[in-house]
Order: C-alpha cells, then structure tokens, then sequence
C-alpha cells in the first residue's frame, strides 16, 4: 500500500507547529512587537500561489478572471513582504546595548 | 524550467530559513541576522517559482509589474510608519495576507489547472477542502483585520459593540460554514464557494466589533495566529512545503503570543473573544465613587523627589505611546543619569497595544535594552527603589488586582509599583484606565499625581532636574 502524498505534507506541518512552538517560546519578549511584523512578512510566502495564477494564462489572454486575481494577490502579497521585512530591519536596528563607558 | 523534486528541496530550504529567521529573534544580537535569513527564503522561494515555471511569457512582465509596485507601497510604508503606530500597521498586514489567502484560492477555485488540482466543477476533493479552509479562514482574517485596524487607528470606537443574540448568531454563522463546506465539497458549485466567502467575512467582522481597545494585543494576536493557519491552508492546496512550513510557524507564533497576552490580563482566550469587558465592569467603578483625598503635586516636586532618589523605576503604559513621550523620557533619564541615579524600566505584558509594544517605543528612543525589564525581572526590585514614575500605565499598576477578590482584575499580574518609597503618577485626570476600574494607587500616601499630558510633563521634570 502506498501512502498518500497528503500524509506527507500533514507531516510536515504538524512537526512544523511543534518548532514553531518552540522556537517561539524562546523568542524575548522585547522582540515581540518585530516577531509579529516578521511573520507577517514571512506568511507572505503565500505569494507563491498568486505568482501560479498570474502566470497561468496563455500569451494570448493574459487576463482572465482567476489570473487578475493572482496579480492582485501578487502585490498585496508584496507589500507585505517588503513592508514586513523592512519594518523588521528597521525597528531592529533600533535594539541598541548600552554603550560601555559614558 | 526546474523539476518539481528540485523545486520541492528548495521551498524546503526556505521554510528552514524562515524558522532561523524566527529562532535569530532569540536575542537582540543575533536577530538582525535572523531577519536578513528569511529575506533569503523569501527570494529563493520567488525565485525558484519563476524557474519551475518557466513561462518567460509576457504575463512574466505584468506579474513582476505588480509585484513592484506592491513592493513599493510597502517599503514607502515600512519608512515612513511611525513607531508609534506599529499596532495598526501590524493590523494592517494581517488583513492582507488573509486578503491574498482569498484571491489565490479564488484564482486555484477558478483556473485549478493551473495548479495541477483537476478542473473547474471537478476539483479534487482534498484539494477543495483545503481551499475552503484557506478561503474561510482567509476571510475572517481579512474582515476581522480591517476592524482591528479602525479600531486601533481610531477610526472606530475602541469600546466594545454589543448587541443582544450576539453570541448565538456567531455560532450559528460558525456552524453554517461548515455545513456550506460540506455541500459546496459534495457539490462544486461555484455559488457556494462565493457565499463561504461572504459569511466568512461577516464572522471575522462580527467576533471582533465586541472586543474592546484594551483587550487589542489578544486580538492582534490571535489575528497572526489566523493569518498563518490560512497560509498553511492554502500551502496544503499548493502541496507547497515553504507554505506549509511558514503557516504553521506564524499559526503557533500567534497562538503562544495570544496565550502570553491572556496571561498578562489573568483572563482565559473565551472570556476575551466573547468580549465586552468595558461594558460589563461599568457597575464597579461607580459603586466606589467617594471622594478620596489625592495629593497632587507638579513638574517642580517631581524632579525635587527624583534628585534625592538613588534609584527610578519607570513605568511606561499605552499613554506614553498616545502623547509620544519617549523620547522627552529618554532625556530626562539622561539626565537623571548624569546624577549618577540608577534608573530602569518595568514592563508590564500587555502595556500598549500590541506584544512588546513598549520595547520597540524605548528601542526608537535609543534607551539600551538592558536597561529594560520584564514584569518577573523586576517585580522584586520596587520595594528597593525610591521611585517610581508610572507614565501612561494605569491599570497594570492596581494594587486592587492583588487585595479585592471583587475586582474584575483580580488576578491579573501587576507591577507592584506601590512598595516604592515614593510614586510619580503621569497621568491626565483620575479618570479609570481601559477596565474601568478605579485606581488604589491614586490614593496611596505615597503617590504624587502629576495631572498633565505625559510628553509636556517629562519635559518640565527635565527643565527642573
């Protein structure tokens, strides 16, 4: 009997819950504020999907319906990607040690 | 064009990289560096779904035409966003992520060819199940989201909208999205799939009108939480694993925040999401209304009190946020410094609107993070400090959640302001806080009430210093 590919992927996301659960648990929570900004921009990884149905029509029709939803869902995606990840880059470059002698 | 294994390892390196990018957040040192490696996921996933593609078409151009200027919105964004503002910015994002979660399984729904799930009418079964909760969860993400974000900016009342009948529509909607799913699974109909969605965005707009502005940080949360678990939907739709894999991260990322947040009020996950906390306390303020004596003093007697101290605790709150004091903070610490006082800063859970709101407020204000502590850090040291100096806090500071079993905060974690020799209370009127609640501290012997906006206040304490 072969396994469903399913499994699989239900494998992975299940193992994936407990790392996350982890990893989060370790995070400070003076970076919580830049956790949430960083899943954002990382769930934003949904952009993969969009970039399929952006690209699924022929040369002729390159808008039809579910196509132009892609591409809207392409630059929402985006703006959270950049948006996300900048923001991060930004508030923690903020996160400074006190300086030695002062 | 790449192969499908190929293509498969790589979105599993980028997965990976999104957990270091999340492990890097461990500690200020390494983060900066965790941020740049999901970056690096970020572009190999893009990346790698060109190439397995490999349609170099003119839908390649608008594909990346729209992709800039997404891009451009969010980078103008992310500069010009206001540290301040950070809770509805972070609103803001989740609405579209769920947004984006909708349109591609509207796309997948659409055109399922394209992404190999059989087609339209005839939609693999486990792939349409898959869709549905991605759709659905999406949805509520979206709508729940927006309201969020009105509520935060302002826009909309931060009180909680209730209304009789409230709790069993709710979960009649709830049950009726399941039922849908299930007939639009057996089905196909593509009317179906549209009125998933509809009442998809219905709930997420009806569970979050009666949360109120206090309980904002739950909501955030648990927003994140949704966020991801649509991603994830939509990742098992793709048989995609970097989306898999991320969706769960950010699903029990939020799910752990919005637990740390409960904790921080004493109050369980149902009792926030039934929400009306404002409107059912309103009866314990009034009972308590006499007037007590309130000693009340000014910018002059603060900094007097504080030049003799040798140790300052500050306490910041949501209202420091609201009156952009922390940098007019970070001043007069400097200068208390220069006194050679020691000073720290508390940092109660739930301070602020969002996880880690204050921190990020001191951070911009150049206030090193080892100077900053967490309400287990540093509950100890009140007793041994000379004063305090609440700024914009109020509710995190009411000894009333550790002495009257009555109160609606009993329980809650507090900072134990009161055991200080002396406490500065920043604040504009005796007006209760977000629980609507009285404040004991106000009373105390010890309390200096400095009736002032937080900013303007800071500054004259510094003038006098």
């Amino acid at each position: 009997m072969e396994i469903d590919p399913f499994i699989f992927r239900l494998s992975i996301f299940i193992l994936s819950i407990f790392i996350g659960y982890y990893v989060v648990w370790s995070v400070t929570p003076s970076l919580h504020t830049p956790l949430m900004s960083v899943t954002n921009a990382i769930s934003s990884v949904i952009i993969v999907g969009a970039i399929i149905a952006g690209l699924a029509g022929n040369s002729d029709s390159i808008f039809n319906t579910s196509s132009i939803f892609g591409f809207l869902a392409i630059s929402l995606a985006a703006i959270n990607i950049f948006g996300g990840f900048l923001v991060t880059q930004r508030m923690l470059a903020m996160y400074k040690k006190k300086k030695k002698d002062k | 064009m790449l192969s499908a294994n190929l293509s498969a390892i790589f979105y599993l390196i980028s997965g990976v990289l999104f957990i270091l990018a999340l492990r890097g957040l461990s500690s200020p040192e390494t983060s900066r560096q965790g941020n740049f490696l999901g970056i690096l996921g970020m572009i190999i996933a893009v990346t790698v779904t060109f190439l397995s593609i490999g349609n170099f078409s003119t839908g390649l151009v608008v594909v990346l035409i729209f992709l800039l200027i997404g891009g451009l919105i969010g980078a103008f964004i992310a500069y010009k966003i206001p540290m301040t503002a950070m809770p509805e910015l972070v609103a803001g994002f989740h609405s579209l992520v769920g947004l984006a979660a909708v349109f591609v399984a509207i796309a997948a729904f659409l055109n399922p060819e394209a992404f190999g799930l059989g087609s339209p009418g005839n939609i693999k079964l486990g792939s349409l199940i898959e869709m549905s909760i991605g759709a659905a969860v999406g949805a509520i993400t979206f709508s729940g989201s927006i309201i969020a974000f009105l509520k935060l900016q302002g826009i909309m009342s931060g009180s909680p909208i209730t209304f009789k009948g409230q709790h069993p529509l709710n979960a009649l909607i709830l049950i009726s999205i399941i039922i849908i799913t299930y007939l639009l699974c057996s089905t196909q109909s593509s009317n179906l799939f549209w009125i998933l969605l509809a009442i998809s965005f219905l709930i997420g707009f009806l569970l979050i009108i009666p949360i109120g502005g206090a309980d904002m940080p739950v909501v955030i949360s648990m927003l994140n939480s949704y966020s991801g678990w649509a991603a994830a939907g939509i990742g098992f739709t793709l048989e995609n694993t970097a989306l898999i894999i991320t969706g769960a991260l950010v699903g029990s990322s939020g799910a752990i925040l919005s637990y740390i947040m409960c904790k921080g009020m004493n109050r369980s996950f149902f009792n926030v999401i039934l929400g009306g906390f404002g409107a059912t306390e309103q009866s314990a303020s009034a009972q308590n209304k006499e007037q007590k004596p309130v000693k009340s003093g000014n910018a002059d007697d603060a900094a007097f009190l504080m030049k003799n101290a040798s140790s300052v605790i500050i306490v910041p709150g949501y209202g420091m946020a609201v009156a952009q004091a922390q940098h007019a903070l970070r001043e007069m610490v400097d200068t208390l410094k220069k006194n050679d006082i020691k000073v720290s800063y508390a940092i109660h859970p739930v301070a602020g609107r969002m996880p880690g709101h204050m921190n990020v407020l001191l951070a911009e204000a150049n206030v090193p993070y080892d100077e900053v502590f967490e309400l287990e850090e540093i509950n100890n040291d009140f007793a041994n400090a000379d004063v305090a100096f609440v700024i914009g806090a109020n509710d995190v500071t009411n000894p009333v959640a550790k002495t009257d079993p009555q109160s609606p905060i009993y329980g809650m974690p507090v900072l134990d302001v009161e055991k200080c020799k002396s406490v500065l209370f920043v604040k504009r009127s005796l007006s209760p806080g977000y629980a609507g609640i009285d404040n004991d501290l106000f009373y105390k012997e010890n309390t200096l009430m400095l009736f002032a906006d937080a900013k303007k206040m800071t500054e004259d304490i510094t003038k006098n210093l």
